[in-house]
């Protein structure tokens, strides 16, 4: 880049924000100029990644429950494999709503595969026997 | 005829406490092993608690409550000796180890343990606890009543919630209301900082725009026969309400996440001594209690916030109850008592057998930036951004032990765990590795 000057008008700009990846909970601080992200206070590599990604794509796995018939429970609990885009979390919510599967069902059995278009499977995360 | 069941190791309670102490038990040599528990199965508190964020420390992954129960269950169910009664519930527990239950066709059994494991978990603090003034309407549940209703019933307490306490099930709770539509107008906590851990401050109310009032109560409940609102204070450093500072939230739904009080009525029922700080028994490094043969483990000991570290724990004194149980009685040397200090609120093992290499599991009364933990002013540790919502885990090893003898002499039996604080080193200190 040769002419610095003219590229001032670049925003930069500082968020703070608390890595949630284990409980340590390092507060990070991420700055971002143009294209460039930089992340300091994160205590190892992934708390990096996470600063990044919140400012790229954040994303959160999502727990919740599906409807079951005939099971010991009335509820099944779910949980996508992987974190999905957190603006498709209310989204997904109500996709689940309407679904109601059928006991038994073992722990990780797809419950839904690749929720929303995301590429990440919704799966059963315990066993629900037969009543 | 009451039943009776004779065993090396009876362990009452089959949480996540309960399951690595019997699977430990039975590694350790135990003969035969019993677990009873009230529930209909087996995973204790782990099966309504659906959300992730269980055992990264021992698995390496976030694992959703049941999904980590699930590490444990199948080993216990396939060891053939290994007996669980389910739908059991003890009722009575002797100081010579003699337990009295109700079973679901047996009816009364008797269990005589060579060894015992508490592994009974703890409750939730209710309002009668707070005396918070105002009606006493419908629709005040405690956080974890509620996750009960949402996640394993099928039920949802309420459209408009507020929440009293900022504790890990409370935030959890906002969260999970929120996701299945309803609105959580607030979360209210008395101290100046949250009780939960930071990460669920950021993914449970930041991730929502949920606001979280510090140093605020809810002084009124308002609403007949069901919660129409509460009103909500500051407070001062005693804790008492600011006059003028009251702020009305509607709301039908009152959760109380005010902390937990580990269930140790059993306990009691055997004499065996408790600590005022932790209201659970004091034990020494095997987590054996002060009544030989009884051992504790979990949330019945001191409320954990990491399962990881309860089942850690439970596999300590699974495995030292099975030794017991093996030996047939015990081999007790006098112990040093340690006695928690300077902004430690309190600390586990109370109990130390001299020489003894082992974990402190502690807690500090307040948020630190920098602190070193000493032993009979012993440096064992540094530790930086210490809060009271983490527990602490500080190695005590050989070395430690002969400064210790150098410093205190042979005799001493009472040692001091102070948690002191210490200047954060400057960032130009820092890197220039200057040592503070
Ligand atoms: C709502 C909530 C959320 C949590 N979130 C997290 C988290 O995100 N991450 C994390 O790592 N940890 C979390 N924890 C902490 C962790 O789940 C607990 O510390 C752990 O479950 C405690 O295990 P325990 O075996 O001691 O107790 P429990 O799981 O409570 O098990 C005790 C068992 O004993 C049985 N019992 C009690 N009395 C009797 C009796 N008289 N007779 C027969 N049976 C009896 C009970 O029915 C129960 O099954 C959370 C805890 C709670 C309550
Ligand atoms: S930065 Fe690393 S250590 Fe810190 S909270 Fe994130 S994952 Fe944990």
């Amino acid at each position: 880049m040769k002419d610095t000057k003219a590229t001032t008008a670049v925003k930069e700009e500082i968020r703070n924000m608390t890595c949630i990846v284990c409980p340590t909970g390092c507060q990070l601080e991420v700055k971002i100029v143009g294209d460039l992200i930089e992340v300091t206070g994160a205590d190892c590599r992934r708390g990096e990644e996470y600063g990044r990604n919140e400012v790229l794509n954040p994303v959160r796995v999502l727990t919740t429950t599906v409807k079951i018939a005939e099971g010991t429970l009335p509820l099944l609990p779910v949980r996508t494999t992987e974190a999905i885009p957190k603006e498709l979390l209310y989204e997904a919510m109500t996709a689940l709503a309407d679904i109601e599967l059928k006991a038994p069902i073992k722990t990780g059995a797809v419950v839904v595969e690749n929720l929303l278009g995301t590429g990440i499977d919704l799966v059963a995360s315990r066993d629900m026997d037969h009543k | 005829m009451t039943k009776v069941i004779e065993t090396d190791v009876a362990i009452i309670g089959g949480g996540p406490a309960g399951l690595a102490a019997a699977v430990s038990a039975r590694k350790a040599g135990a003969e035969n092993v019993v677990i009873i528990e009230r529930h209909h199965e087996l995973g204790g508190i782990l099966q309504q608690c659906i959300h992730n964020g269980f055992g990264l420390h021992r698995f390496r992954e976030e694992l959703t409550g049941p999904e980590y129960a699930y590490r444990f269950i199948p080993e216990v169910w396939d060891d053939p000796k290994i007996d669980v009664y389910l739908n059991t519930m003890v009722l009575d527990l002797a100081k010579d180890q003699s337990i009295t239950a109700v079973h679901p066709s047996h009816g009364l059994i008797t269990l005589r343990p060579k060894a015992t494991v508490l592994a009974m978990g703890c409750r939730e603090r209710t309002r009668g606890a707070l005396n918070i003034p105002g009606t006493r309407p419908a629709g005040v549940y405690t956080a974890g009543a509620a996750q009960r209703f949402v996640n394993m019933d099928g039920f949802m307490p309420g459209k408009k919630v507020v929440i009293l306490g900022s504790g890990d099930i409370g935030l959890i709770m906002a969260r999970r209301f929120t996701l299945e539509g309803a609105e959580v107008k607030a979360v209210v906590e008395v101290m100046p900082y949250p009780a939960g851990l930071t990460r669920n401050i950021a993914q449970c109310l930041e991730d929502f725009d949920i606001p979280l009032y510090l140093r605020s109560t809810v002084t009124k409940v308002h609403g007949k026969d069901r919660v129409e609102g509460v009103t909500v204070s500051q407070v001062d450093d005693a804790w008492q309400p600011l006059p003028g500072t009251e702020m009305h939230i509607p709301c039908d739904t009152l959760l109380l996440s005010v902390g937990l009080l580990p269930e140790n009525e059993l306990t009691q029922m055997a004499d065996v001594p408790l600590d005022s700080r932790t209201q659970g028994a004091v034990v020494d490094q095997n987590r054996q209690t002060l009544i030989p043969g009884i051992f504790a483990a979990g949330n019945v000991l001191h409320v954990h916030d990491l399962v990881d570290y309860v089942s850690e724990e439970a596999e300590i004194a699974g495995r030292a109850a099975a030794e017991y149980a093996l030996r047939d009685g015990d081999t007790r040397q006098e112990k040093i008592t340690v006695i928690p200090g300077e902004n430690v609120s309190y600390v586990l093992p109370q109990r130390l057998d001299p020489d003894a290499e082992t974990e402190f599991y502690l807690r500090v009364t307040k948020p630190i930036d920098r602190i070193t933990i000493e032993l009979g002013g012993v440096r064992l540790a540094v530790r930086r951004l210490v809060r009271p919502s983490e527990m602490l885990k500080i190695r005590l090893r050989k070395d430690h032990w002969e400064k210790l003898k150098q410093e205190n002499g042979e005799t001493s039996l009472e040692l001091v765990l102070d948690a002191k604080a210490q200047p954060v080193p400057s960032p130009r200190a820092q890197r220039e590795g200057v040592r503070q």
